[in-house]
């Protein structure tokens, strides 16, 4: 143990670059939005200080409450069924290990993609008129809607498209979760004579459940910050039936030059984040089991 | 794969012959042997088509992308629209661009965040604790919060439409700094002991013993971050506008708010953009630990 005395000093040699990054590029940053926050400031003016009047502003900014719904309506239909998506294909691929090379491989191609070249291929194929998806649709004599024109669809359309981008993943970790829970419990439970249906619900779920909680934390961070999918497929539209909270963030600080207003507002996005994540970790200990 | 499921299906098969009240059994199992196989077919399907098809329009004259019915195969196919992505944009120095960011930036994440993390799991001295509780509270503040300081800080730099100004900010990550962490705190202490009897520096150690017993995490990270960084969006849309500093996901935006229309063109955008990702990472896959991800540490 002595050798830890003969080394001491030297974590600084290994920890300094990273550190130093991370001060320049986050934490100097993360402490200059909060004071930004307290100003008036266009890039041309000098700043102004005006205490908490941006906050003041923001809890009667009709466009920035319609923004925060219609963040919450995405998540309210993303995260639910993206989870359930993600847990069906893993637990229909656990134990079928020669499938699952292949299917890393085809349920990732979205997931590895950018944003911004997924957005493309669905608004095309999702194109009200020359579209693949409507064609298909009206060939089984369905009468589609416009998708990304149509109030209402518009979100249904921005949820479909993200859960076909995320599912592998979630399924990757689902995978993963399932993989670390030994044989030997559901074997136990067959040899006591206990359904299929039975042995996921009493014995699979409870010890996947640190995984469940997981997922979910990452998933509902992720999905607050919403905002690429939206910024090509329906620049919120339409009539601002989309619009996101970062969006209101970017329109705030690169339309309208506020930026001050735009740090108060990434601050209230932080805040929620972090009231929300705080929230699922103390209702985890309701609902986690780390062993049976 | 398909002959060991036949030949289960055929031991079942057999079996339900010999007890004949037990058939219906011996076809419902099998209903539920085949189900789950076919369902991910399905939804595998659903996965890739939409890829072939954005092929598929890529390589199709302007003049036929928008015929109906839909052709999946392209007659006449041709390769203009390529051609067509480097004279409305300089779109070969966009992709350029995306190649020098990503590889720098992805090569620099792993290394600083492989040190950190080394040093954060192997030494023990005082404020390690707090040290890693502000790594972690630097990762619950979402990215939008820096964005206008960033900004800010890149203009009193004169770093507005540069390289650097995608590649230095993301040069730390408090993600690659909890893996590697999470992964030298189980490397065996032994490897150490026996390198410092041979007289190797820590530094030494580091490089020889710690960095190569490292590979499933340095793996991991790379991919993620190669992907994070080739997909950048956000970030490169405020600071990098500029045709020749831009990369593809912003130019794949530039494109298509000029041409929106024009589906073949931004089709062949989307393939270029997307197939070296992909490509990488159909190469490098195995390599991705799903354990890791969740903290568990598996391999």
């Amino acid at each position: 143990m002595n050798r830890v005395g003969l080394r001491r000093g030297w974590w600084v040699l290994f920890v300094s670059p990273s550190l130093t990054f991370l001060a320049l590029f986050a934490i100097v940053p993360i402490i200059t939005a909060a004071v930004l926050s307290f100003y008036d400031w266009d890039l041309i003016t000098d700043p102004k200080f005006v205490g908490l009047g941006n906050y003041r502003e923001l809890t009667h900014d009709s466009e920035f409450h319609a923004s925060i719904i219609h963040t919450l309506v995405f998540i309210g239909g993303y995260v639910p069924v993206v989870m359930i998506v993600g847990l069906g294909l893993a637990l229909m691929l656990n134990k079928r290990r020669r499938l699952q090379g292949l299917s890393r491989v085809v349920f990732f191609m979205p997931v590895v993609s950018a944003w911004v070249a997924v957005a493309l291929i669905w608004t095309w194929m999702l194109n009200p008129r020359f579209g693949a998806v409507n064609w298909i649709l009206e060939k089984f004599g369905f009468d589609p809607p416009a998708w990304l024109f149509e109030r209402g669809w518009a979100m249904v359309a921005i949820i479909g498209v993200s859960v076909w981008k995320d599912a592998g993943f979630v399924m990757l970790l689902f995978l993963a979760g399932l993989q670390a829970i030994p044989d030997s419990y559901s074997e136990a439970a067959r040899v006591d004579g206990a359904s299929k249906f039975k042995t996921f619900r009493y014995v699979t779920l409870p010890l996947l459940s640190p995984t469940v909680f997981l997922v979910s934390v990452l998933l509902l961070i992720n999905s607050f910050q919403v905002f690429e999918q939206v910024w090509i497929m329906t620049q919120g539209g339409p009539v601002g039936s989309t619009t996101v909270i970062v969006q209101q963030i970017v329109r705030n600080a690169f339309t309208f030059g506020r930026l001050g207003y735009a740090a108060a507002l990434s601050w209230v996005l932080f805040l929620m984040i972090f009231a929300v994540t705080l929230l699922q970790t103390r209702l985890q200990r309701r609902w986690v089991h780390y062993e049976l | 794969m398909s002959s060991e499921l036949l030949s289960r299906g055929v031991e079942a098969g057999t079996s339900s012959h010999q007890n004949r009240p037990r058939k219906k059994a011996g076809m419902a199992l099998r209903v539920g042997r085949w189900l789950p196989g076919l369902l991910i077919l399905a939804a595998g399907m659903t996965m890739v088509v939409p890829f072939l098809w954005t092929v598929s329009t890529s390589l199709k004259p302007h003049e036929t992308v928008l015929q109906l019915p839909p052709k999946l195969v392209p007659d006449p196919a041709t390769l203009d629209n390529y051609r067509r992505l480097g004279d409305v944009l300089p779109f070969w120095r966009i992709f350029v661009n995306s190649v020098i960011v990503t590889l720098t930036s992805t090569a620099a994440q792993v290394f600083t965040s492989a040190m950190a993390g080394y040093g954060l799991a192997r030494f023990k001295f005082k404020g390690r604790e707090t040290l890693m509780l502000v790594y972690l509270a630097t990762l619950m503040v979402p990215f939008q919060v820096t964005i206008v300081p960033l900004f800010l800080m890149m203009r009193w730099l004169g770093w507005v439409n540069s390289l650097q100004a995608l590649i230095v900010p993301s040069v730390a990550s408090a993600f690659g700094v909890f893996l590697f962490r999470q992964f030298f705190m189980q490397m065996p202490s032994e490897f150490e002991e026996a390198a410092a009897c041979d007289g190797a520096s820590p530094w030494q150690t580091f490089i020889h013993i710690a960095l190569p017993y490292a590979k499933p995490a340095a793996a991991t990270h790379g991919i993620l971050a190669f992907m994070a960084t080739w997909n950048a969006f956000l970030w490169p849309l405020f600071i990098a506008r500029d045709e020749q500093s831009m990369t593809l996901p912003v130019g794949l935006s530039a494109l298509n708010g000029r041409y929106s229309t024009d589906f073949a063109l931004v089709m062949a955008g989307v393939v270029v953009t997307v197939v070296p990702v992909i490509a990488v990472f159909a190469l490098l896959q195995r390599h991705i630990s799903g354990g890791l991800l969740l903290g568990n540490g598996g391999r």
